[in-house]
């Protein structure tokens, strides 16, 4: 009895923490894109609400409340009002598979710093990432708008081709690991990063988490210069901002898979040494480096590398991307075999 | 000597098929990368501008200004020089006779009555300043500030005159511009 409560208690601590820290850094990301992009730009950015512009994630979510909620008289509305929500709801959920720091050892007892340990947990991220495609393919089609329906199509093509790529350079990793448990991945990367060990798999991983994060340069179903705003265009208000919100939520997950999975999670070479109540501390702060890290990098390529074309697109996910991840595999399966 | 060319100094400029490591967009995307890395930590261009200011030359001709004289009386007497002499028709006046007893508020025995700058108008080009005989009108280093309707941007004595207890200087860019104030 007392071991269920301690469990429940423990999970849904985490379970809110995670949400709370997710919307968090979600709301940052926002301001940070908008800096560093000023930055980039030899300006400097957002400084009028709050230092240096701090209070601005809060105005924008003041400002998207205070917008009118419009939803068009042809929209199916109940399917309107979901893809926002779906996409949202999507983009917080593949974290519960993430270990985000080392267990918690005192007084007898060992708390993870993980929501669920799933044995399949590599594969409770990639099926939770491609849902993430269904809110703007919904969204798209009940706005009843022939650039939403257009951009709907791109995003859902775009999400199936680049899918392969990056469901096999995930193989590659988890034959290299033997392991689909991200949490065995995450221990058996305290001596090597798995990076070393699949620069190949990393680098179609990074690309393809560009396209599905829908970012720049694949950020295709978003093309104002095409699509208007692409599958918010009909939106308004605080659903437009959920769509936007789930974009960096969804920026934040790819960058922790990322980390986790190929750059050792939590793990850095001296953790072993560092006494035993600190070391979560440590683990949690090297993780959220790392992922700042990326999170950095997915900004600064926004900045810096122009959208492709659409052909451009499908002819890098089919003709280069899919059959250099079979190679990878391929080579990747000899490696293993031999050693 | 180039063949086809006039002057030989011709450099035959050919588009060669990208090597496999072009075609992976991955050099010019790191170079790109870099490029913008470097800009990350260059010094930045903006003014914020309500607390810091463009510099501006020491001639610069912004806002007008209708002078007082030493006694505090208006200079203007109503001529329409300036009226005549703006390029952009910006300026109207009308023009009244001094009742006595305001002789301490208007110099001349005509003063105006009215007198509007349309600052949408204006270009600032100072030729009012420039035909005024009276030294009344002059530009002046401030800047005109904005407004949400354009007849706020007409601006009429109420506005343009200088206050007897604060008057506005004029002479940083007088000095520069005209000789000696009468």
């Amino acid at each position: 009895m007392n071991e269920w409560v301690l469990f429940l208690v423990h999970k849904s601590v985490l379970i809110m923490v995670f949400f709370a820290v997710t919307l968090g850094v979600a709301a940052y990301a926002t301001l940070a894109e908008r800096k560093f992009a000023a930055f980039f730009q030899d300006r400097i950015g957002p400084d009028r609400a709050g230092k240096f512009g701090l209070l601005q994630p809060l105005a924008d979510g003041v400002k998207f409340f205070f917008k009118e909620d419009f939803i068009p008289q042809q929209a199916d509305r109940f399917l309107f009002v979901l893809g926002p929500a779906l996409s949202m709801a999507t983009a917080c959920m593949s974290g519960a598979v993430i270990p985000w720091a080392a267990d918690w050892v005192g007084d007898g007892i060992r708390i993870p710093m993980q929501i669920a340990d799933l044995p399949m947990g590599v594969l409770v991220v990639f099926g939770v990432v491609s849902l993430g495609v269904y809110g703007i393919m919904i969204g798209g089609w009940a706005s009843n708008n022939k650039y939403s329906v257009l951009s709907a199509i791109r995003a859902s093509s775009q999400m199936v081709s680049y899918e392969l790529a990056m469901g096999l350079s995930l193989i590659a990793l988890v034959m290299t690991a033997g392991t689909m448990s991200i949490r065995e991945i995450v221990l058996q990367q305290h001596t090597v990063w798995f990076v070393w060990l699949q620069p190949l798999g990393f680098l179609i991983f990074m690309i393809c988490s560009f396209a599905e994060a829908n970012r720049t340069p694949f950020d295709l179903p978003e093309c104002e210069t095409e699509l208007i705003g692409g599958y918010h265009t009909e939106y308004s208000s605080m659903k437009l901002g959920f769509y936007l919100f789930a974009e960096y939520i969804n920026m934040f997950v790819a960058s922790t898979v990322m980390a986790t999975l190929f750059f050792g999670g939590y793990q850095i070479p001296f953790l072993s040494m560092i006494p035993n109540p600190w070391v979560t501390l440590v683990s949690l702060m090297v993780l959220f480096t790392k992922i700042f890290f990326f999170m950095f990098v997915f900004i600064w390529v926004r900045w810096t590398v122009p959208r492709f074309r659409y052909d451009q697109l499908m002819h890098l996910g089919w003709v280069v991307l899919l059959p250099l991840s079979i190679l990878n595999l391929a080579i990747t399966a000899v490696m293993v075999v031999l050693t | 000597m180039t063949p086809g060319t006039l002057s030989g100094r011709a450099k035959p400029v050919g588009r060669p098929p990208m090597t496999w490591w072009e075609r992976s967009y991955l050099p010019a995307i790191l170079s790109g990368m870099w490029i913008t890395f470097r800009h990350f930590f260059r010094r930045k261009v903006t003014i914020r501008y309500p607390e810091q200011e463009r510099p501006r030359s020491p001639v610069y001709r912004g806002l007008h200004v209708l002078k007082r004289d030493e006694q505090g009386a208006e200079r203007c007497t109503a001529c329409g020089l300036c009226a005549v002499a703006c390029p952009a028709e910006a300026i109207t006046m009308e023009a009244g006779e001094r009742q006595p007893g305001d002789e301490r508020l208007y110099r001349e025995e005509k003063y105006a009555v009215s007198y509007d700058i349309n600052m949408l108008r204006c270009i600032f080009c100072g030729f009012c300043e420039e035909a005024c005989p009276k030294q009344a009108i002059y530009l002046t280093d401030r800047i005109l500030p904005a407004a949400q309707k354009r007849r706020d941007f007409i601006w009429g004595k109420d506005r343009l005159l200088e206050r007897p207890d604060s008057r506005i200087d004029v002479d940083t860019r007088h000095g520069y511009a005209k000789g000696d104030e009468a």
